[in-house]
């Protein structure tokens, strides 16, 4: 198919632009004759949420970005520098280092309601596949970031994290040494931390966040009831009947989302920036110290889960590296999502028990196991986390048995209000 | 050789690490300006000799306290610093070489930390605590221990105003905020100062402290207020404008 130029025959100055350049067929497309469902619950407004916080982490990061300086020596005093000399500079720091918090719990929550809606099923498998890049993409820029401020922390957490290497069997140790740029965390590793977190993943979690937008404009939205709108078009004019323009409908009411986000977002940012020593962690305030070990070692809370499966995994053979295994696993789970559910119906509304039963377990374990991470191992502890690191993978890999078995109600065939 | 240096010096830095549970909760006010002010006279009286707050410049405190210049420079700047400043001691710094200790740290065991972070990185409840559960221990060389730091290298700076007191281990005393037992203290030599008045003056340190932390801390939390006041407004048009909007769907 040939590209028409003007395909919407705009005039004026508007036409002199549609003629050189799609920009009317780009906003028709995307935003005002975007056809979404109209049944669209409080579930949907997390993937314009998770817009919103992209935005805020780049504005606020291209300021942060101004007065920061990537060096082993300056680096926990230029943060302290924005905290104190810069106009605003606080407030600045607080509204990035909460984003990155917010932009975690939005993207769990944006990931959970695809989960349960059945999002990532076909047609949508590679919006949902787009998606996980993006949620890993999203876990390594967090973490150059967290190490950045060069505190006590970050250190102790870079070192730990760069180490997971080291379990590769024979090429361990080098992989270690190439990615620090040295034999610990220092100088070397702080600079390519800061250019991988300024540069190179933005731009391709920029890319990616317009794939999966191009990719789910492309297929539609899926909805609370799991059907294809598409099914029913007006014969006329060929839009869905259950569909509804993203613009106006969908933007004014992302824009109510946007004001429920920000009060408990500027909530954190202005009040409780440290989140309690989650978001900004008590040993970081200290700046960075090879010889002074924090009393416990943790990630972000964001990583938690993770962290707690590769404490949960014992080691044997000798190597360390069936943790790591783990760990990686249940990120790289996420992406056989859409194959691995076999159910006939995508929505939660009209699956049986069983589905209930098992993402409900899903949901429990994985907060569970968020805050385990964040725990001093026990005895206790460790059980907990082994029990919910095998709900976690019997969730994903006993899935093809369990929805195959569970009964369904019937499907509507036009969406509910 | 080096190996043996080392090893002394994380003896000596051992048992600084240790810390435990901070036995009192103290709740910060950084609003109260004659509060701050006071913990600022009293922490360039008994702690700048040793403690720098490095971060902190005078004529910032000067501002956020509400201290004139000239007020500023007669009572908190003792030498030649200048209004914009950072508030350092002349304490020689740690050394970078663990096998070659500064003069501080052959003094000390430890250089004297700078203390512009230590209530973001420890709590007020520990800076509370911590001034007040120093106590008479003849095993150390400074004559005193304390509760939350033991093997602290520091000696009681502010036994002059406290006096000195000993820890009764038995009978334990009332619960602690956070978990164990508060301590039960007997003064055997009076300070300058009351009981109360000490209270008072180690609460005025701690909010001090924590104000030098995050000297933003009040300009924040004021804007914070009128941003959620913002956002609710905001938020009701937004509502209204949805309803408005949606009457065609529904």
């Amino acid at each position: 198919m040939a590209i028409v130029p003007n395909p919407h025959k705009t005039t004026g100055f508007l036409g002199w632009i549609d003629d050189r350049f799609p920009l009317t067929k780009i906003w028709k497309d995307h935003i005002s004759e975007y056809y979404a469902p109209k049944n669209f619950n409080w579930w949907y407004t997390y993937g314009s949420l998770a817009l919103l916080v992209l935005v805020n982490q780049l504005l606020t990061g291209i300021w942060l970005t101004m007065h920061y300086k990537p060096d082993e020596a300056a680096a926990f005093d230029s943060i302290e520098y924005i905290m104190r000399d810069v106009p605003w500079g606080n407030i600045l720091r607080y509204l990035h280092s909460t984003g990155a918090s917010a932009f975690f719990i939005v993207v769990y929550l944006h990931m959970f309601r695809g989960l349960i809606y059945g999002s990532s099923r076909k047609p949508r498998e590679l919006v949902w596949l787009f998606g996980c890049l993006i949620y890993l993409v999203l876990m390594a820029e967090a973490f150059c970031g967290y190490v950045l401020p060069w505190g006590n922390m970050s250190y102790w957490g870079a070192q730990v994290i760069i180490n997971l290497f080291g379990t590769v069997p024979y090429i361990g140790q080098t992989l270690v040494e190439t990615i620090q740029g040295d034999y610990t965390p220092a100088d070397a590793t702080l600079n390519r931390l800061f250019a991988l977190h300024v540069v190179a993943l933005p731009i391709v979690l920029l890319g990616l966040v317009v794939a999966h937008l191009m990719a789910l404009h492309e297929v539609g939205s899926n909805n609370p009831d799991g059907i294809e709108i598409k099914k029913h078009k007006d014969p006329k004019t060929g839009i869905p009947l259950d569909g509804i323009p993203f613009h106006p409908y969908y933007t004014v009411k992302d824009i109510v989302g946007v004001a429920a986000f920000l009060f408990v977002f500027f909530i954190v940012v202005f009040f409780v920036p440290d989140g309690g020593g989650y978001f900004l962690e008590k040993p970081n305030f200290t700046p960075a110290n090879p010889l002074s070990t924090p009393d416990h070692i943790t990630p972000a809370w964001y990583f938690g889960a993770f962290y707690a499966m590769l404490r949960a995994v014992p080691a044997f053979f000798n190597t360390q590296i069936w943790g790591v295994i783990v760990m990686f696993g249940a990120v790289l789970l996420l992406f056989f999502l859409p194959w691995l559910d076999r159910s006939p119906v995508k929505s939660i509304r009209y699956r049986g028990p069983y589905f209930k039963i098992a993402v409900t377990l899903f949901a429990v374990s994985f907060v569970v196991l968020n805050w385990l991470g964040m725990q001093p191992t026990t005895t206790l502890y460790t059980l907990l986390a082994q029990i919910g690191t095998f709900i976690y993978y019997a969730f994903f890999l006993a899935m093809p048995w369990y929805t195959s078995i569970d009964s369904t109600k019937p499907v509507p065939d036009r969406v509910t209000e | 050789m080096k190996r043996l240096t080392l090893l002394a010096l994380c003896l000596l830095a051992g048992p600084a690490l240790a810390a435990t549970e901070p036995p009192y909760s103290f709740k910060p006010d950084t609003t109260n300006t004659s509060s701050l002010q006071r913990g600022a006279r009293d922490f360039m009286n008994y702690c700048s000799g040793c403690h720098s707050l490095k971060y902190l410049r005078y004529n910032r405190l000067g501002k956020d306290l509400e201290i004139p210049d000239d007020l500023l420079k007669q009572h908190l700047m003792f030498t030649s610093e200048k209004p914009g400043d950072h508030i350092l001691s002349s304490m020689p710094a740690a050394s970078k070489d663990p096998t070659a200790p500064s003069a501080s740290e052959t003094w000390f065991g430890r250089s004297p930390p700078d203390l512009s972070l230590t209530a973001r990185e420890r709590g007020a409840d520990w800076v509370y605590s911590y001034l007040m559960t120093f106590y008479l221990d003849p095993t150390r060389p400074t004559g005193v221990n304390n509760l939350v730091l033991p093997g602290a290298s520091m000696p009681h700076v502010l036994g002059q105003l406290q006096g000195y007191q000993k820890l009764i281990v038995d009978p334990p005393g009332e619960p602690a905020p956070h978990g164990g037992h508060k301590p039960k203290f007997e003064l055997v030599q009076a300070g300058s100062l009351s009981p109360e008045d000490y209270k008072a003056a180690v609460a005025d340190l701690t909010n001090f402290l924590v104000y030098a932390a995050e000297p933003g801390r009040n300009g924040r939390m004021a804007l914070g207020a009128g941003v959620l006041a913002f956002v609710v407004l905001f938020g009701i048009f937004a509502y209204l404008l949805k309803v408005e909007y949606w009457k065609d769907v529904h």
